[in-house]
């Protein structure tokens, strides 16, 4: 009997899922974000391992397009925020 | 011995703050009823109140006073300029007027609302007065002015009198950011007409990133968070996307609605690809405004949380608190060297991608030639 009042107060408040769900979909951000960067990175190490004389060309569009790709992961934390705040 | 300074201070830290968390569990029961008259700190109310915008500036709490500049509040409700000082609201405990500071946690929160006459109740009938007042964020922009028209006024003149000279002072530590701002952002950009573009470019750079150094330090003048605030990006995208529209030339619109070399069927019967074209046309600068937003205020909240989690220990033990603390200040002061180096790349990243906007809407469909 109490596992059927407990069902059924999960089925009707869904509150704290809305906010376990924020939670997950920021680690996932964070995944995204790191894999990305991650890749920019390994992209940048070959090529200044390939042509050092150019590591400081390199290094600035790494920051460029690492600045690019964590606003595209900054857009997941602010909506996982939004649902919990609001 | 002295390559293990750094990792014994920290093992030493660590030990401090277990040991007397450990000898501190004795005394827990005597600490815990003094501690019941203080109110519980709750870090998520001080964080928010940190981010949002408020209609008082507060300094510092010195014993039992708090420091606090009162800021003006000018209110227009239907057609009439109300304005007054805001430590008539003392706080949002009092009427004036017949308005008050909305305290309930609802979307009103902190929001200036009209009061049922003779109560202390919101009148949920009418709607609320527009409100033009100079918030704590709108002192923050004012700062950011006078700091940048002080900059940039001492270089003027030290450009008019060094005529011929070497730059010397503050002249040469500004030459070579807006160089780079006239060489690598705008000429490879824009390309032939880069000049009108530049003030712009300028503006925005310095407003951005002398914005963002100064909501670091965390004492008044600086603290405002005028950048991590919505509306501020949201004028600054603004400006982007009005100068995209109003120079824009004929090849950038028939490159939005009849895209060239793309087949038939996504343009007509169901026009496709125009209504991608021209969502991107909103959507990027609506980007431009999130991601300077997220990444100013992700960083203060970091920031913020590094050090209330030394008040979450202090909660449980003061001595565990001053252990935590060093661990603490020595992430913050990381994170703040951290949020230098992104206050500067928001600010170029943003004026990168307005000035390439402004070369995409200004290209000229010239036959492509090849300068090597």
């Amino acid at each position: 009997m109490t596992l059927l009042s407990l069902l059924l107060q999960v089925a009707t408040d869904m509150a704290p899922i809305a906010k376990l769900g924020a939670a997950l979909g920021a680690g996932i951000a964070a995944i995204g974000a790191g894999m990305g960067i991650g890749n920019i990175g390994r992209g940048a190490l070959e090529s200044i391992a390939r042509q050092p004389e150019s590591a400081g060309d390199i290094r600035s569009n790494m920051i460029v397009s690492a600045a690019l790709i964590e606003g595209v992961a900054f857009f997941a934390i602010v909506i996982c925020l939004l649902v919990v705040v609001l | 011995m002295r390559k293990y300074i750094l990792s014994t201070l920290f093992i030493v830290s660590l030990l401090l703050s277990w040991s007397t968390h450990l000898s501190a569990q004795v005394n827990a029961d005597t600490t815990q009823k003094s501690e019941k008259k203080a109110e519980s700190f709750n870090a998520g109310n001080l964080i928010i109140d940190h981010i949002v915008d408020n209609h008082e500036w507060h300094i510092a709490e010195i014993g039992h006073t708090e420091v606090i500049i009162p800021l003006p509040i000018i209110l227009v409700d239907q057609g009439k300029l109300v304005t007054f000082c805001s430590s008539k609201f003392e706080h949002g405990k009092s009427v004036y007027k017949g308005y008050k500071l909305e305290t309930e946690r609802n979307s009103d929160k902190g929001k200036i609302v009209k009061v049922v006459p003779g109560t202390m109740e919101t009148d949920k009938s009418v709607k609320k007065p527009l409100d033009f007042s100079i918030t704590k964020t709108v002192a923050g922009v004012f700062v950011s002015i006078i700091v940048m028209i002080l900059v940039f006024g001492s270089v003027a003149r030290s450009y008019r009198r060094n005529e011929g000279h070497a730059p010397k002072g503050l002249q040469s530590l500004l030459e070579p950011v807006i160089l780079f701002i006239r060489d690598d952002i705008a000429k490879p950009s824009i390309g032939k007409h880069y000049n009108t573009y530049m003030p712009f470019l300028l503006t925005t750079f310095f407003f951005i990133f002398f914005s963002n150094l100064i909501g670091l330090i965390p004492i008044f003048p600086g603290g405002a968070n005028v950048t991590g605030n919505i509306a501020v990006t949201l004028v600054l995208a603004l400006f982007t996307f009005f100068i995209i529209l109003i120079k824009s030339n004929r090849h950038y619109w028939i490159d939005i609605f009849n895209t060239p070399g793309v087949p038939w069927w996504l343009k007509f019967p169901l026009p496709l690809l125009p209504v991608i074209e021209l969502a991107g046309l909103f959507i990027k600068p609506f980007v431009l405004m999130v991601r300077l937003f997220a990444n100013i205020t992700a960083g203060h909240i970091i920031v913020l949380g590094f050090i209330s989690l030394i008040f979450i220990f202090g909660q449980m033990s003061v001595s565990l608190a001053y252990g935590v603390s060093v661990v603490s200040v020595f992430f913050s002061l990381f994170i703040d060297l951290l949020e230098l180096l992104v206050a500067f790349i928001q600010a170029y990243v943003f004026t990168m991608l307005s000035a390439l906007y402004f070369g995409m809407a200004t290209e000229s469909h010239e036959p492509a030639t090849h300068n090597n």
